[in-house]
């Protein structure tokens, strides 16, 4: 029920959802539809719309020109180098933004995506490091080691919390500072590690087991793309179209109706933090299979946290989510051109915190505005029912 | 008429769009010209870290003095990638600037790489080797350097414990802590030597002020009197901690900590400062590019050619110049081989 209307129109034109909108009350079936469809779209674009609007303030304020700053971003962004980093960028931010809306949509906090990835693409670069087989197997092999890893460490939290009621939120923060600890361990020269200048990085996985690359003109796409849009597919399949997925979302909405309804509370916040574990662990894969082929000081770290506020900007809908993380990757890689033409470096953090921020805010207002429309339509209908049956009960007394 | 308004609004508003489109067009052609200057990436931190990337600005400032050339400085963010990197440098040498600079090892890949993109470019990294016939690899002795450092701790400390943080547990860092914890057990036999560091593996280590204020005052609380912090603009943090505390002496690295005006308040309480003269290598560099004889390969700067010193502005080691002077002399003469990593 909660996925949204078909969203292949959300970059369409702004007027458009709108006027439909305001015909809707014509017909009762087919309205509700537009209505949905129009305050789907109203979100977004509100937030969009408010986002730009505090970030021209913030860049008048500082006195720089913010006209020219779009200008710049949208130049440097839709140039064809430009295009292929961003969607390299997203790969990981969008697996990060799944692993966390899968506890999002069942009401858990798991704020250890970034641990879970790391530790999980440690173990699986070190494991791949040591294994030389042929590349049809080593790539599976690698892939399952890191999502056990992931689901492993993000299991102990949820283990703990259906055993000992530890919040999650506690417990994967703190699993996250483990994790790096254990890392720090383990990543030393003669542990699970090699030096390479002021490097230390895990034995590089063989040729083999590269990850395959779409080439373009030039720099190729990271294969893993495909991997990415398979999980979302899964994603999405598995919470709207099957029974686990239902219950997993009553346990969200309700934990004791979803008792009352027969579902085992515990064991689905076990499952559920096992599975995005998984998720967790394939968000270092697109870095290690397809760039670095090895996990050294040098890994980049905080994608998990990226991807807690994708899964808050993309609604946890994987559509969103993949907007989101394509939005991240430009609002990246154009931040640091505008770095190059002279404006602060920290303003694309801003803008992004502020996209965040007026998402959460504008699905918030539109939400309440949702709900206060429902309302007034359905206390307009009762009303009407109530009159029309006081006229037929006046009328029956009368008669 | 409300038909014509609409129109007029949609003919102006389409016209901003082409004349925005038109000005973006512009300025993406401005790339390419020649002899721009020097372009330098710092590390995190930027530019006014107090320490490591300061060293390296202090270089552009002498060759803008000096030779007169123009510099572009961008700075790196916390928990970037190999992509970031790249884009950074390779927009600087799209745009002209002849040498780009990365500060920080964490350049090494990324300058290899774009490297070869620009082979009449020439390229600078420093604290790493990188490959390339157009790169000038420069690396320092902060082995050497942290040793007589130790020296100096260990003379100075009245409880016998000294202390040691690092910002980041990896290679570069631990070339610090072995320095040191060899100098200042080779000046006291006894003397105590506490080395932590701030993250086992996060960058952030270098720009934690806060979190290098902790340690150091966990340090000063079990009686640790003498704290040499390698944490790049963290040990601001550091410092400030130690010089709460009276008659405890911090060691600054990288630049001379006791001549910086953002560490002004807290100099007294700073001994001496590890100087690792970035700033000699980059403006070494800037030079041999605008001489047209470009340096490449690998630039050692060790404790023998002063790449790296100890400084003595404050006078504070005045006292033990003796005992600093033989230590050095006896690294610069073989005497003595200074271990690059800690034993453990």
């Amino acid at each position: 029920m909660s996925t949204a209307p078909p969203a292949s129109g959300a970059s369409g034109p702004a007027p458009a959802p709108g006027a439909p909108e305001r015909q809707a009350p014509r017909g009762p079936r087919s309205a509700i539809d537009w209505g949905r469809v129009g305050l789907g779209l109203a979100a977004p674009l509100l937030a969009i719309v408010a986002a730009l609007v505090i970030t021209s303030l913030i860049f008048l304020s500082t006195g720089d020109d913010p006209f020219r700053a779009f200008a710049v971003m949208a130049d440097y962004g839709v140039k064809s180098d430009s295009q292929i980093v961003i969607v390299n960028k997203a790969v990981p931010y969008f697996l990060s933004a799944l692993a966390v809306a899968i506890g999002f949509r069942m009401n858990l906090f798991n704020i250890g995506v970034d641990g879970q990835y790391r530790i999980a693409a440690f173990f699986a670069a070190a494991v791949g490091g040591a294994l030389a087989l042929p590349g049809i197997v080593q790539i599976p092999v690698i892939m399952i080691v890191a999502m056990m890893v992931g689901a492993v460490w993000a299991g102990i939290a949820g283990l703990l919390k259906t055993t000992r009621g530890v919040s999650e939120v506690i417990s994967t923060i703190m699993l996250n500072a483990i994790a790096a600890a254990v890392i720090g361990y383990f990543l030393q020269d003669g542990r699970l590690a090699v030096r390479d200048g002021n490097i230390i990085h895990t034995e590089p996985i063989p040729e083999s087991a590269h990850f395959f690359e779409i080439p373009t003109g030039q720099a190729p796409v990271n294969g893993f793309l495909v991997v990415a849009v398979v999980v979302g597919v899964l994603y999405w399949f598995l919470l709207n179209r099957t029974r686990f997925g239902f219950d997993l979302r009553t346990v969200g909405r309700s934990e004791s109706a979803a008792h009352a309804g027969g579902v085992g509370v515990g064991r689905m916040v076990v499952t559920s933090m096992l599975l995005s574990g998984a998720v967790a662990g394939l968000v270092g894969m697109p870095t290690l299979l397809g760039e670095s082929y090895n996990y050294g000081t040098d890994f980049p770290a905080g994608i998990g946290f990226t991807g807690i506020a994708i899964a808050l900007l993309g609604r946890n809908h994987p559509v969103g989510m993949a907007l989101g993380a394509l939005l991240w990757g430009f609002l990246e890689r154009t931040g640091g051109r505008l770095e190059f033409e002279g404006y602060a470096q920290e303003i694309v953090g801003v803008m992004q915190g502020v996209i965040v921020l007026c998402v959460v805010v504008a699905y918030e207002l539109v939400r309440r505005y949702g709900l206060r429309t429902q309302q007034r339509k359905v206390g307009e209908r009762l009303a009407a029912e109530a009159r029309n049956n006081g006229k037929t009960e006046k009328a029956e007394v009368s008669a | 008429m409300r038909r014509v308004t609409k129109i007029a609004a949609a003919g102006m508003a389409s016209a901003a769009l082409i004349l925005t489109t038109a000005a973006c067009g512009e300025s993406s052609t401005e790339s390419g010209g020649k002899e721009k200057g020097v372009g330098l990436a710092f590390d995190v931190g930027g530019r006014d870290d107090h320490s490591f990337n300061e060293s390296a600005a202090r270089g552009v400032d002498k060759a803008k003095d000096e030779l007169g050339v123009e510099a572009k400085l961008m700075t790196a963010k916390n928990n970037e990638t190999e992509a970031d990197r790249e884009q950074r440098l390779s927009s600087l040498a799209e745009a002209g600037y002849n040498p780009v600079i990365g500060v920080g090892f964490s350049y090494g890949k990324s300058i290899e790489k774009v490297a070869k993109q620009f082979p009449d470019t020439t390229f600078g990294v420093v604290d790493s080797v990188s490959e390339g016939k157009n790169v000038d690899s420069m690396v320092f002795s902060e082995h050497e350097g942290s040793y007589l450092a130790g020296v100096a701790a260990a003379l100075k400390s009245k409880s016998g414990k000294v202390g040691f943080i690092g910002g980041v547990n990896n290679a570069l860092i631990q070339k610090f802590e072995a320095g040191f914890v060899q100098g200042a057990k080779d000046t006291k036999k006894d003397i105590e030597v506490v080395p932590e560091y701030l993250y086992p593996n996060n960058d952030k280590g270098f720009n934690d002020p806060g979190a290098a204020k902790a340690k150091a005052k966990g340090m000063l609380d079990r009686g640790i009197d003498v704290i040499y912090t390698a944490a790049g603009q963290s040990g601001a943090g550091s410092i400030e901690a130690v010089a709460a505390k009276k008659g405890a002496w911090a060691i600054g690295v990288d630049s001379d900590q006791y001549q910086q005006p953002g560490l002004a308040k807290y100099k007294d309480a700073i001994l001496t400062s590890v100087v690792k003269n970035v700033d000699v290598a980059v403006f070494d560099l800037i030079k041999s590019v605008k001489d047209g004889k470009p340096l490449t390969g690998v630039n050692a700067y060790t404790l023998k050619e002063d790449g790296v010193s100890l400084a003595t502005s404050g006078g504070f080691i005045d006292d033990l110049r003796k005992e600093i002077d033989a230590a050095k002399e006896k690294i610069a003469g073989g005497e003595i081989t200074v271990d690059e990593q800690p034993k453990r």
